[in-house]
């Protein structure tokens, strides 16, 4: 990877003749298609083909989907698009370049239609629907009891209760998505080279949805991973987009996906409403918890959907005794991008509303935080633990590694300089936060979603599954596969290390493959990369492979150095008897006996020097008719304490200090674990300061680039500290929990509790933006001076829809500046960039228009129409346009009114813009569309005044001259 | 994300730069560093016919004192300005705005030039142009002009350049020694484009403060007399008058905020280091 000899999915060879795809992308959150115009599209040189919605209802069926509600959803969209940025038609062309010019090339005609995009509006009644055919956007509802909370509630000294809205984000690997499909006509199979990371639960709907037999989907990986994050499982729409293309061209199609598709359009982690209450006694005994949550999906259910309210299910206790609780969950569908895997997968949101009501806990009983949590924390002497919503806890301490955290880290130090801090006037705050960090997820959680008697008709469903296998050649080369489709944390080491210690050679001397091969290697439908599946599951089936194989070379040994196969080791690229290393073989000339003298082999042993590890625990058994599920395997345990000081001025979050304290069971590689950790610990920054995806209120989308969707860069994450402590897990012969995903489920919380107590704050939302902060410490505003007769400003307290207000004197009377407005001709020549204007109806006009911001600019179709008329002295100009760069509707109301030297001209509009400018250019918006405004209104001037000899370009000094003369734009 | 097609022209000299701007006018655009310009060509926000690379014009690749000005040629890059050795003491001002443009990486090959045509509401040069009444020359196969910033800068992205015509090179008036100069901005991450930018002049009695990031153009103000005890209420005025926007990264507020409370920083930072 350092040395940049990684081959990325990219980089890999193509077959001669393969083409590349663009995609087209809806500009509006929720309209009906119209019609769709790929006529030109089709008939630039070097376009072998356009595929729509139709093409793909032919040969395809719907997604499969886990809640049995019509939500159909296609690779393309069919007669309808639900979010920005949906993909409508996919052009394939000789190069992704005049892909990208026929994209441009296809007339889409939309009809929008309303959009709902925050969860709770979805869940109205009356809302508008995203899928019609299921008559209502909460398409799930589930409630369970586990113990008696009703009654801890009634007996509680104290009830607290808080409400969450967890923003949408995700952590965005560096590399996008990257298909290149391939279709066999000779024996009907699709041949995927996909960054595809798994769960291979998705393989079959893929395959479903080609209507194939699953053999007939192959699906390949890459040699290295641009990262993954969970994020790469929901490229399968696009698999399924480019083998109907390379099916229908008849060669293979590439697709790659770029950064304004992905955060447009790949996957968001879901948004969350949750109400949290804990009851709690006088002491800070937390005995019963309440969760109501709301999980917005967005516009399709893409499997393992809605696997982020469920995974965490068995644990929404953490990693407290809590012994009553009550969850109700909903699933609400809105206008946004399909929600997915994203690292932490549900804990999050989890955490975020567990850990903010413990913080409250102790802050409404008037106790210190730190002993609400060690109150609370499952007791050391208690484990294997049984949480009340069925999770298994097998092993841990978690007071010692609270204790442990406190110390090393000198958390009274910090208190102390909190004091410090604050005596001086500053805002400084300290947080922590206590998570369970659950590993290998148990393949049944997502039936949990059924009622015992549904799960009963359908099947139990539980465990998981994984593969690895160890290969010895003739001469003793060592080889493993395995099914884990690491995206770059380093599995390979760690598996070659697995087999190392079991045979006695140094990890170099094994080569270590994880590309995958559906149609060579061993996998299951819990195959692939996720929910921290690597060191409780493939690694151990590594682990049993390679013992599996010294289990045999020792007694190929056994039998030729006669002794014991019990007494037999290895070490240094030798096999001998252990009490007289004297007696001694060669680990190869061992190896090759199972090669070369297959007679020779004891007996019943098999030849050849093969093994394949199969690990399914037997923990993860499916839901039981209590709605108890043990999510996960494993539950390793975070702890973390922060210090943050506030800026007074900016609102920004500094952070001073912080710890962070991990029991991840055995670390089979401490430098891969400490990775992971930092990894996570800037995406937690990231969630708690800056990332989140923005939509406006019509559901334009508002954070396409890195410039508006933030991730943290190495100025802004400071490094933590790290602790460790080992409590091997019981479950698997590594003793390994998992270790990837902690800080993304504690940091984000854990900050805010001390933003919280900076502030003095009950409760708060992320993004912890500097703005956010600002205008909860800054209070009143002072207020506008009277000598200020500017109108600007008036904008502040709106919403993201785009409007403003101006007045500008036009000299002339004002029946001349409502003729200019009422004429066809008189009005192309001031609509700035007109090229064509035609009247399609009663003061309807139909215009092709080339509208901008300085170089920034775009050819349009234009409606236009004129209405509520009141001559000479009003009239509502509204519209919409439409074009490659995005699509924008408004109105505004323009008055008139006689002055001295002319007519005042007095206007207020309301444009909405989305599609691409509004995903990328979003800080200018607001600007550039008074500049716009200002053109149209320059031009009236113009026009009117009889100044109009030359066009614009080019005389913009002179221009400039006369706004000045008529007093604005100065 | 590929841009539409358009040819590429490496001009070697000034003159042949002229030339291909003459013929082909609004049709072309002028690379520079390609900072801004290569990510809206990508983006297909921006597109041309011919795309005229005057990066290699050793000519326009200067840093030199002229006139009382610090002259830099278009074809100059911003980590060169930000590391020539007699910046602080010639123009402090820009010694104090260069660290907070962008990226090491995108100074490498960010132009000075390039980033004043490009007019970004939120850039610190344009900003730096208007505070310090800087100047702008154009040369046209027609004639050369020299626009004070004022009359170059129109609006958002937008400038008095006429499509024939190219930056040749940009003038900061050299700084006077009893001045103090102070810049601060706002953003979200280190190198973003700020969410407010401020620059302050302060003479004995005088500040003149200029604000990027609030309006189309970066807006100054001049207090020939500002005693401390209005800076407060100086502020409060100009902040209104500015209005400010809203967007994803702050309301209209928080800039009017900003403009407020790192306002009175910026101005008490330069008349610190009055001399």
């Amino acid at each position: 990877m350092l040395s940049a000899s990684a081959r990325f999915t990219d980089d890999m060879p193509l077959r001669a003749g393969t083409l590349h795809a663009a995609v087209l992308r809806s500009p509006h959150a929720h309209a009906e298609i119209v019609s769709i115009d790929t006529t030109a599209a089709e008939a630039r040189e070097g376009v072998v083909a356009v595929l729509t919605g139709a093409d793909v209802k032919d040969v395809t069926t719907p997604f499969l989907i886990v809640v049995k509600e019509p939500m159909d959803q296609w690779c393309l969209a069919v007669d309808r698009v639900r979010f920005t940025g949906e993909a409508v038609a996919v052009v394939v062309a000789q190069d992704r370049y005049i892909a990208e010019d026929a994209v441009d090339d296809i007339a889409v005609v939309y009809k929008p239609l309303p959009a709902v995009i925050s969860p709770l509006d979805a869940a109205k009644d009356g809302a508008p629907l995203v899928h019609e055919a299921v008559g209502r956007n909460v398409v799930s509802v589930r409630e369970f009891t586990y113990g008696d909370p009703d009654r801890a509630f009634a007996e509680a000294d104290h009830h607290v209760d808080l409400t969450i809205d967890y923003p949408r984000n995700s952590q965005t690997p560096l590399e996008g998505y990257v298909v290149v499909a391939d279709y066999n006509r000779q024996d009907g199979v699709y041949d995927i080279l996909s960054n595809f990371q798994g769960p291979f639960t998705v393989h079959p709907v893929m395959a479903r949805a080609l209507c194939v037999p699953g053999s007939r989907l192959r699906m390949r990986t890459a040699p290295f991973s641009g990262g993954g994050f969970g994020v790469k499982q929901a490229i399968f729409p696009y698999v399924v987009m480019c083998a109907v293309a390379a099916r229908k061209v008849g060669r293979p199609v590439k697709w790659v996906e770029d950064r304004l598709e992905h955060l447009t359009a790949a996957i968001a982690a879901p948004n969350r409403v949750v109400r949290v209450e804990a009851a709690a006694t006088k002491d800070g005994r937390v005995t019963a918890l309440r969760y109501d949550q709301l999980d917005d999906y967005g516009a399709y259910l893409r499997p393992p959907m809605p696997g982020p309210l469920y995974r965490q299910h068995g644990v929404m206790t953490g990693p407290y005794d809590i012994p009553n609780m009550a969850i109700t969950n909903r699933l609400v569908m809105t206008n946004k991008t399909p929600s997915g895997m994203v690292r932490g997968f549900g804990g999050p949101q989890s955490f975020y509303a567990l850990e903010r009501v413990m913080h409250r806990v102790a802050e409404v009983a008037g106790l210190d935080r730190l002993e609400v949590i060690r109150k609370n924390l499952v007791p050391a002497d208690a484990f294997p633990y049984r949480a009340c919503g069925g999770a298994l806890l097998d092993s841990g301490n978690y007071q010692k590694a609270v204790d442990i955290a406190v110390g090393k880290g000198k958390l009274a130090a910090l208190m102390k300089r909190r004091d410090a801090a604050r005596k001086e006037g500053r805002l400084y705050g300290i947080g922590m936060a206590a998570v369970s960090d659950p590993a290998q997820s148990n393949m049944g959680y997502l039936s949990t979603i059924q009622t015992a008697e549904e799960r009963k008709k359908s099947g139990h469903k539980g465990g998981n599954i994984s593969f690895a296998t160890v290969n010895m050649e003739p001469l003793g080369a060592i080889s493993v596969t395995a099914d884990s489709i690491p995206q770059g944390q380093g599995h390979a080491t760690v598996l070659a290390q697995i087999v190392a210690d079991q045979l006695g050679v140094p990890p170099d001397r094994i080569t270590v493959n994880t590309e995958h091969d559906t149609h060579k290697d061993p996998w299951s439908i819990a195959t692939g990369n996720y929910s921290c599946r690597f060191s409780s599951a493939t690694a151990v089936a590594c682990h049993k492979a390679a013992v599996e194989i010294r289990a045999k070379l020792a007694r190929i040994a056994a039998q030729r150095l006669n002794v014991k196969a019990a007494d037999i080791d290895f070490a240094d690229g030798m096999v001998f008897a252990r009490n007289n290393p004297g007696n001694a073989l060669k680990l190869h000339r061992v190896a090759g006996v199972a090669h070369w003298q297959p007679g020779e082999l004891p007996e019943g042993m098999e030849p050849g020097m093969r093994a394949t590890g199969v690990w399914a625990p037997p923990e993860l058994e499916p839901p039981n008719d209590q709605d108890q599920i043990n999510t996960s395997l494993t539950y390793g345990f975070v702890f973390d304490f922060c210090g943050v000081e506030i800026d007074r001025d900016t609102g920004q979050v500094r952070i001073d200090k912080y710890v962070t304290m991990h029991d991840s069971g055995t670390i089979l590689n401490p430098l891969l674990k400490d990775g992971q950790t930092y990894g996570a610990f800037a995406w937690g920054v990231g969630c708690a300061l800056m990332e989140e995806f923005v939509y406006g209120p019509k559901g334009e989308f508002l954070s396409g680039t890195f410039a508006d969707y933030l991730p943290p860069t190495i100025h802004e994450v400071p490094e933590p500290e790290l602790y460790h402590l080992e409590t091997p897990t019981t479950l698997t012969p590594l003793g390994a929990k998992g270790g990837a995903e902690g800080n993304v489920m504690s940091t984000p919380v854990c900050l805010a509790n001390a933003v919280c107590d900076a502030l003095g704050l009950e409760n708060i939302n992320l993004p912890m933006t500097p703005a956010k902060i600002s205008a909860l410490i800054h209070g009143e505003e002072p207020a506008r001076p009277d000598t200020s007769t500017d109108k600007a400003g008036a904008g502040a307290d709106r919403s993201r829809a785009l409007t403003g207000q101006g007045s500008h004197t036009v000299p002339a009377a004002p029946e001349q500046v409502w003729a200019a407005l009422i004429d066809a001709d008189r009005l192309a020549a001031v609509i700035p960039g007109c090229h064509e204007l035609e009247l399609v109806g009663e003061n309807e006009y139909r215009a092709l228009v080339t509208l901008g911001v300085g170089p920034v600019s775009g050819r349009f179709k234009a409606r236009v129409k004129l209405s509520d008329m009141k001559p000479p002295d009003a009239v509502t100009l509204s519209g919409d346009l439409a074009g490659p760069l995005g699509a924008s509707s408004g109105s505004g109301r323009v008055r008139l009114t006689g002055v001295a030297g002319g007519t005042r001209v007095d206007y207020d509009y309301e444009v909405e813009i989305t599609g691409r400018v509004a995903a990328i250019g979003g800080r200018m918006l607001d600007g550039a569309a008074g500049v716009v405004i200002n053109q149209f209104f320059r031009r009236l001037t113009k026009r009117i005044h009889g100044a109009d000899k030359t066009g614009d370009a080019g005389q913009l000094p002179f221009w400039r001259r006369l706004a000045r003369k008529l007093g604005f734009g100065g | 994300m590929k841009p539409k097609p358009f040819d590429y022209v490496r001009a070697e000299t000034l003159d042949e730069a002229l030339d291909a701007l003459a013929r082909h006018g609004a049709d072309a655009r002028i690379l520079a560093g390609g900072q801004s310009q290569v990510a809206m060509l990508n983006f297909r926000l921006i597109e041309t016919e011919v795309l005229i690379d005057i990066t290699r014009i050793e000519a326009l690749d200067y840093i030199r004192i002229e006139n009382g000005a610090l002259e830099i040629g278009a074809a100059t890059r911003q980590s060169d300005l930000k590391d020539w050795p007699g910046l602080a003491e010639k123009v402090p001002m820009l010694h104090a705005a260069l660290p907070f443009i962008g990226h090491v990486q995108t100074r490498n090959r960010g132009t000075v030039c390039g980033s004043i045509a490009h007019s970004d509401p939120s850039s610190e040069l344009p900003l730096c142009l208007a505070v310090l009444e800087g100047e702008v020359v154009l040369r046209s196969k027609r004639a050369e002009r020299t626009l004070k910033a004022a009359d170059f800068q129109l609006e958002m992205l937008t400038t008095a350049r006429a499509p024939d015509e190219m930056i040749t090179a940009v003038r900061f008036p050299l700084g006077d020694a009893s001045a103090g100069h102070a810049f601060d901005e706002m953003n979200r991450r280190r190198g973003d484009f700020a969410i407010v930018s401020l620059a302050a002049v302060a003479r004995q009695d005088s500040v003149r403060l200029g604000v990027g990031g609030v309006a189309g153009t970066p807006k100054v103000r001049n207090w020939s007399e500002l005693r401390t005890g209005d800076i407060d209420e100086a502020l409060n005025a100009f902040a209104w008058e500015l209005g400010g926007h809203d967007d994803i990264h702050g309301t209209a507020r928080y800039r009017r905020e900003l403009v407020r409370r790192l306002g009175r920083q910026v101005i008490e930072e330069a008349r610190s280091c009055r001399r």
